[in-house]
């Protein structure tokens, strides 16, 4: 007992001394420019996903504008809606994906932007303008900040054959190798896809039909996952899972052995984009903050620390490293994005109707 | 003691309660009262409505509330088993400083649940720690990630410390003259502690039994983790109206018929209790 | 026999810390880990524990986090153990009641509590912000205070206090000579489990926080669609070693004066 204590104590020293001596800091190559004080014009509140950032930007934005970011974040689209649409907190500029969006148009919680004050939209792609107009009619609300696609993940140790099709998720061969999304959206997309229907259907009969592939699927699976897909597969524990793009080149950094695939029936395509609510009380201010996210260079900053793909073309100009300015993982061709779609919110019926049947998937 | 109970009003001792029942009615009645309200009326148009609560009847949801019942059951009877032993041995040690037996179980406790959780996942899954532990030792691995055998793990980890220390608080307080007379009459060990121990440690018992079954009625964030989400948990469900599907009537509804549910189970715990009113919690 | 049964008592007694440190002990290993991922070790580093203490954001959240775990722990264990007295000396229906409504906080889903108590608020029209966390800290802590008062209340020995009465004692007094001692165990951990309760709350916090305040808990979970930062591993790490150093440098002390009182 004496002994661990003191190995213990020993430890908590070493520990100590070393975090004294810093370790090398990433190259940060953002400079501010130091024309204001942070706080001299005035405060942004923003709301946005947790480390959906680098936030040694934030420092430079508000050197760079005099603007105080108050700078706060959530877990998932639906955490954040309560918040917003209650007034719980005042934000002035909020990030939700695609579906979010459409409903909190749908819903008058937003509030057009100026786009006199976003000279910089002009650095995002006209292709993820166009996408985004599948939620945001006329692009009045929301300006498109990552995107990514839906897909396969797979260990190439583990499986023998080409994937490209869903199909390997409802195969028997790989019981107990399948992590499958646990989202009810995605995972109907998935079943959806795969039969060949559309994957916002309303059609009762055909939700239906996926609902029994995901039953038959339900004893194949090794567990249903969202965040946890990325270390599961990392450490090997299955051969499939289903992961967002950005993610599946991070994956790929830790084990060389995965590879990622949009799968030949198509697929889902996200977006999440800056929107300001409409009880917002620094709107110019978080017009700029939209504005200096769409300047290239900070843009790039942002992929580097995120690795979800940016919709600003400039900043993918700037990307010094060929293999992943050309990676179609992260930014697929157009043979692959046209065929897939984004979700659309499809009222709270049809929401509730999606979630009752994913949850008879056990049965 | 209810016979030195007198009525509030002559006994100033019941008003110490009184800060606590304006808090009470404050913080926890009105919200409660809100719930109530959310979970009689119709999203739609506020209308008074027995839907939300009739939603328990879906065959899914009528299974996941017995499966949380089921789970919570075994993991509350695992952690009286584990924890009544451990509470008899720590009160015979008869530490010096009672503070550093009650730290030691809750420190654990301090680092964030979700990490805890996480790491647990690190230990069990396939080629996880266990399983690298058992192959050296040349033992079969053991697969009981994602199944609800893991969720029950998790759930008796998280809740152990609310049950070892009611135990050992009350088992220390027993006084060994008690336990001597019993032996000297000739009681053996067992009767002993049938007789005499048990019934004077029921207090923590129940304390025990309450802040670990009550609690792990309503997790989900294990059964996500640790159990790769395979069942669906009554506290799943209740999340999912309240989050994903932002219903609130509907959430309010499912969680005032668990509410309704534990507490009639909690009164049926105080049956047992037979000590009357000395012991009673309820 | 007798050696053989103190074997076995200590070996269970390891057994279940074992269990309880284990994977505590596996986060302390991930905290010195290079790389990000919990599933791949790449290499010893201790830049975690280096860029931690350059992030404001996370030492703002420390801060925020044991604030508010120790204020609400203390004020419930105040309330709470005023609140034990006095239901202990209840009749058994008013008693009732108030245990039964005591439960509730506890046998709420955290998000049912939350959005309840985020409703209130706003309902009065009262700002959200590093108030309405601590109010609904405080309530949530105050079963768990109650819980473990009561059973030591239940176990005292009113004739002692009564006796002191006779003798002329004030009832405060007399109750901080006689009864508070016996039940100071229970007062303990109640303040203990509030405080842990508190520190790990992430959903009610999120709902009462409005914009301005972050705890170490939501900006754990905020994390998990990108991934937990290993400087949370680290943070965990330090203030645990921190804790258990203290705690066994107090019994040390403790350990000494008593022999020392024996002489």
């Amino acid at each position: 007992m004496k002994k661990t204590n003191k190995i213990l104590a020993l430890g908590m020293v070493a520990a100590l001394t070393f975090t004294g001596c810093g370790s090398e800091d990433e190259e940060f190559t953002l400079k501010a420019t130091n024309n204001y004080k942070a706080g001299e014009n005035g405060e942004v509140y923003v709301y946005n996903w947790g480390e959906y950032i680098d936030e040694r930007v934030i420092d430079v934005f508000e050197k760079d504008t005099g603007i105080k970011v108050i700078y706060n974040t959530f877990e998932e689209n639906e955490d954040m809606y309560p918040i917003i649409a209650t007034g719980a907190a005042k934000y002035d500029v909020v990030c939700p994906s695609d579906y979010m969006i459409q409903k909190m148009i749908d819903e008058d919680m937003l509030q057009p932007l100026n786009k006199d004050n976003i000279p910089n939209l002009k650095n995002i792609g006209s292709e993820y303008l166009k996408a985004s107009e599948e939620f945001d009619p006329g692009n009045v609300y929301s300006v498109p900040y990552c995107w990514g696609t839906v897909g396969i993940l797979y260990n190439t140790t583990m499986v023998d054959e080409p994937i490209d099709s869903w199909g390997v998720l409802f195969d028997e061969k790989y019981k107990n190798d399948i992590l499958m999304i646990d989202s009810v959206r995605d995972g109907f997309m998935i079943a959806l896809s795969y039969l060949g229907y559309d994957q916002n259907t309303t059609n009762e009969a055909e939700l239906n039909e996926a609902l029994e592939l995901l039953q038959k699927q339900y004893p194949l699976v090794q567990a249903y996952v969202v965040d946890q897909v990325r270390d599961k597969m990392i450490g090997g524990e299955a051969a499939l899972g289903v992961i967002y793009s950005g993610e599946a080149i991070y994956t790929q950094r830790e084990n060389p052995d995965l590879e990622y695939v949009v799968p030949k029936e198509g697929s889902n395509t996200w977006i999440d984009g800056w929107v300001i609510p409409s009880n917002a009380e620094n709107k110019e201010n978080a017009e700029a903050w939209i504005n200096f996210l769409c300047r290239p260079d900070v843009a790039l900053v942002n992929f580097d620390y995120i690795t979800y793909s940016t919709p600003n073309t400039a900043a993918r100009e700037l990307i010094e490293d060929a293999d992943i300015r050309n990676s179609t993982i992260a930014f697929p061709g157009s043979d692959i994005l046209d065929r897939c779609s984004t979700f659309k919110y499809l009222g709270e019926e049809v929401e509730t109707l999606y979630m009752n049947l994913w949850n008879k998937k056990s049965n | 003691m209810s016979k030195n109970a007198k009525s509030p009003a002559k006994n100033p001792s019941a008003l110490l309660a009184t800060p606590y029942t304006i808090w009470m009615i404050g913080f926890i009645v009105i919200p409660l009262l809100m719930v109530v309200y959310y979970g009689m009326t119709a999203k739609s148009d506020g209308a008074f409505t027995f839907e939300n609560i009739k939603l328990i009847a879906q065959p899914e949801n009528l299974r996941a509330l017995w499966l949380s019942i089921l789970l919570s059951l075994i993991s509350t009877i695992i952690c009286l088993v584990i924890a009544y032993p451990l509470a008899m041995i720590l009160r015979n040690m008869k530490f010096k400083s009672n503070s550093f037996i009650v730290m030691i179980f809750i420190l654990p406790m301090w680092m964030n649940s979700l990490l805890r959780t996480i790491a647990w996942q690190n230990i069990l899954e396939r080629k996880g720690v266990l399983n690298a532990f058992l192959t050296f030792l040349n033992l079969p691995t053991l697969n009981i990630i994602n199944t609800p055998a893991a969720i029950v793990l998790g759930m008796v980890y998280d809740f152990l410390p609310f049950m070892i220390l009611p135990l050992y608080n009350t088992l220390a307080k027993i006084d060994e003259n008690v336990i001597n007379a019993a032996r000297d009459l000739g009681a053996n060990s067992r009767q002993t502690f049938m007789k005499i121990i048990f019934p004077l440690s029921l207090p923590g018992v129940i304390s025990g039994i309450t802040m670990v079954f009550v609690p792990s009625l309503t997790t989900f964030a294990i059964s996500n983790i640790l159990g790769g989400s395979k069942v669906l948990l009554i506290g799943n469900v209740i999340e999912q109206q309240f989050q994903k599907l932002n219903n609130w009537n509907s959430g309010s509804g499912l969680s005032l018929v668990l509410m309704v549910f534990v507490l009639i189970s909690m009164a049926l715990v105080a049956k047992y209790d037979k000590g009357g009113d000395s012991t009673s919690v309820w | 026999m007798v050696k053989l049964k103190n074997f076995f008592r200590k070996f269970y007694l390891g057994l279940v810390i074992v269990f309880m440190y284990a994977p505590i002990l596996v986060l302390v290993v991930l905290s010195f880990n290079s790389s990000k991922s919990r599933a791949k070790w790449g290499g010893f580093t201790t830049k975690w524990y280096s860029s931690l203490f350059t992030n404001d954001t996370i030492m703002t959240a420390l801060k925020n986090t044991l604030i508010i775990a120790l204020l609400s722990a203390l004020i419930a264990t105040v309330i709470g153990t005023l609140a034990s007295v006095g239901i202990n000396h209840m009749k058994k229906i008013p008693r009732a009641i108030m245990i039964g409504i005591t439960n509730i906080p506890m046998l709420n889903a955290d998000i049912v509590t939350g959005i309840s108590m985020m409703l209130l608020f706003l309902a009065l029209h009262y700002e959200l912000g590093f108030s309405s966390v601590l109010i609904s800290h405080i309530t949530f802590n105050i079963p768990y205070v109650v819980l473990s008062v009561l059973p030591k209340l239940q176990q005292t020995n009113r004739s002692t206090y009564e006796a002191a009465l006779d003798l002329g004692a004030s009832p405060i007094y007399a109750f901080f000579k006689v009864i508070f001692p016996d039940i100071f165990p229970g007062i303990l951990s109640g303040f203990l489990l509030a405080f842990t309760m508190s520190l790990d709350d992430f959903i009610i916090t999120h709902f009462t926080r409005g914009a301005t305040v972050n705890t170490l808990s939501t900006m754990i979970y905020s994390e998990t669609r990108k991934g937990v930062k290993p400087e949370m591993y680290a943070l965990s790490t330090l203030l645990f070693l921190s804790v258990l150093i203290l705690l066994v440098i107090i019994n040390r002390k403790n350990a000494y004066q008593a022999k020392k009182k024996e002489r």
